[in-house]
């Protein structure tokens, strides 16, 4: 329990409605890597949104490292740099180098000299393998050098946990894998991680737990092999058989 | 006698071009061309504009043009993001401000803040540029923040997500993020604002001019009076086109090149 990093009690959102959470209750541990898997529309998105408070719950709670980000009085701009996130449409800073793009959290947020920022920003570009595009702009690179410098731009403020939202769904399928293999490094080197997630492989391979949601609850919960290789539940093993058919 | 639709049309097109072409003749012959020119455009005149055309006109056109656009753009800027605050009377505000002055003829909003206050409350414009830029500026605002709404709606939401999921607040994540991207996309309509704005500025003399405060469309008029001849007039709309020409073009040109860009 004392190393919980994210908990998520009772959580309900409705937009308008619309009630898309349905009482959602997980707890992710440090160092874990969870994959949640689902129907389009199940609520999972979503889910994920409210862990750093992109979309405010309706009710219940989120407890990210201690820190309670559902309470009125929580600083939230602070509290959500424990939190890093990748998105499905990266949302690279257009008019900005991808470097400018790594360090600008660290310099207007975490106020940082811009040789510190740069120094780091180096060694994270290296680490997704493109050092060389530093000084490049967004559009001058393709979906999947775009979404690896979103991760180190998320990786440079020393996040928690990592939030990933179907990083690899808006990707040409001969690029996914270069995401993927950032991914799983980062997951090796013991980084907490939420993967909303369509790669069925992925989720096999490298996750700890999976979640499967349909209908704004968690229907699943537990090991790759059971949830995705035995399914206990009847709708988990339709939305499994529906992957496999598309695939 | 059937023809085919196409002989039809070409019929009917000889028919118009035929016609034109007798109009404009008819008006060639009619017109008495040296009475037209002396009228319109004599020399000994056009000479004796300058340089006070230039010197004083222009000079005063420039600074009414500047500051109504310095002033209208931070007011503008302002009243944008109240539009898109979440703070309802924000919004209300903005809104109604928005709508009151564009729906005002600027001659009339220009008489009531450089007349009509004074005269009510007995307190005095400090000096005419003030008196004429202040009215110039409130209304261009009310212009250039529907421009700067629509620049900022026009930047991609998931800009503003990435920027607060990085622990940016909104303020930062605006000035920051959303506010450069968007005036790179409202340059060219902000350039034709700024066109719109140097000719507006020649509704200012209504407040009153002295001789050092002149702006080009006055300065042309009172030409007119002095030489009962048109051509000062005349020479003052050919200064204005030099100041417009460049900068339609130059926002026609950066307008092309972004849409270029995009692709």
């Amino acid at each position: 329990m004392s190393d919980t990093l994210v908990r998520i009690e009772a959580l309900h959102k409705r937009f308008g409605t619309n009630h898309v959470l349905r009482g959602i209750d997980l707890a992710v541990t440090r160092g874990e890597v969870v994959c949640i898997i689902g129907p389009s529309g199940s609520g999972k998105s979503t889910l994920l949104r409210c862990v750093n408070m992109l979309e405010t719950p309706s009710e219940g709670k989120v407890v990210v490292d201690g820190v309670e980000l559902t309470d009125p009085e929580c600083d939230i701009d602070r509290a959500r740099t424990s939190t890093g996130m990748v998105f499905q449409s990266f949302n690279l800073f257009a008019h900005m180098s991808v470097i400018d793009n790594v360090t600008i959290a660290l310099r207007k947020v975490l106020k940082q000299d811009r040789t510190t920022a740069e120094a780091k920003a180096m060694q994270l570009l290296t680490r997704v393998g493109l050092a060389e595009k530093a000084t490049a702009y967004p559009a001058q690179l393709s979906g999947g050098q775009q979404q690896r410098v979103a991760i180190a731009r998320a990786l440079a403020m020393e996040p928690k946990v990592m939030l990933f939202d179907e990083a690899t769904s808006a990707l040409d399928p001969e690029l996914v894998g270069d995401v993927l293999r950032v991914m799983r490094e980062l997951a090796e080197e013991g980084m907490t991680m939420l993967v909303v997630t369509h790669e069925m492989d992925f989720a096999r391979g490298v996750a700890d737990r999976v979640v499967f949601m349909d209908g704004g609850v968690v229907v699943e919960d537990g090991h790759p092999d059971q949830v995705i290789g035995n399914p206990r539940e009847e709708r988990t093993r339709r939305f499994l058989a529906n992957v496999r058919e598309r695939d | 006698m059937s023809l085919s639709r196409r002989q039809r049309l070409r019929l009917v097109r000889g028919g118009v071009y035929s016609a034109t072409v007798a109009a404009l003749v008819l008006i060639l012959l009619a017109v008495d061309w040296g009475a037209l020119g002396g009228a319109l455009f004599k020399w000994n005149i056009v000479r004796d504009q300058f340089p006070d055309i230039l010197t004083t006109a222009l000079r005063n056109t420039v600074i009414f043009t500047i500051f109504g656009f310095i002033g209208g753009l931070s007011f503008g800027l302002l009243l944008a993001i109240m539009r898109l605050s979440s703070v309802k009377p924000y919004r209300w505000f903005a809104a109604t401000y928005i709508e009151v002055l564009r729906g005002i003829p600027l001659l009339v909003t220009l008489l009531i803040l450089g007349f009509g206050i004074p005269i009510a409350t007995g307190w005095q414009w400090p000096n005419p540029y003030i008196q004429g830029s202040v009215p110039l500026a409130l209304v261009a605002a009310a212009y250039i923040a529907e421009t700067v709404r629509a620049g900022i709606e026009a930047v991609p939401r998931g800009q503003m997500e990435a920027a607060r999921s990085l622990g940016m607040s909104y303020t930062r994540a605006m000035v920051t993020i959303i506010i450069p991207q968007a005036f790179r996309i409202i340059v060219p309509p902000l350039t034709n604002e700024f066109v719109l704005l140097i000719k507006d500025t020649s509704l200012i003399s209504v407040l009153g001019v002295t001789a050092s405060t002149l702006d080009l469309a006055r300065f042309g008029r009172n030409g007119v009076n002095d030489t009962a001849n048109a051509t000062p007039l005349v020479v003052a709309g050919l200064v204005y086109l030099a100041l417009t020409i460049p900068l339609t073009q130059l926002a026609a040109w950066m307008e092309r090149r972004s849409k270029a860009g995009r692709r």
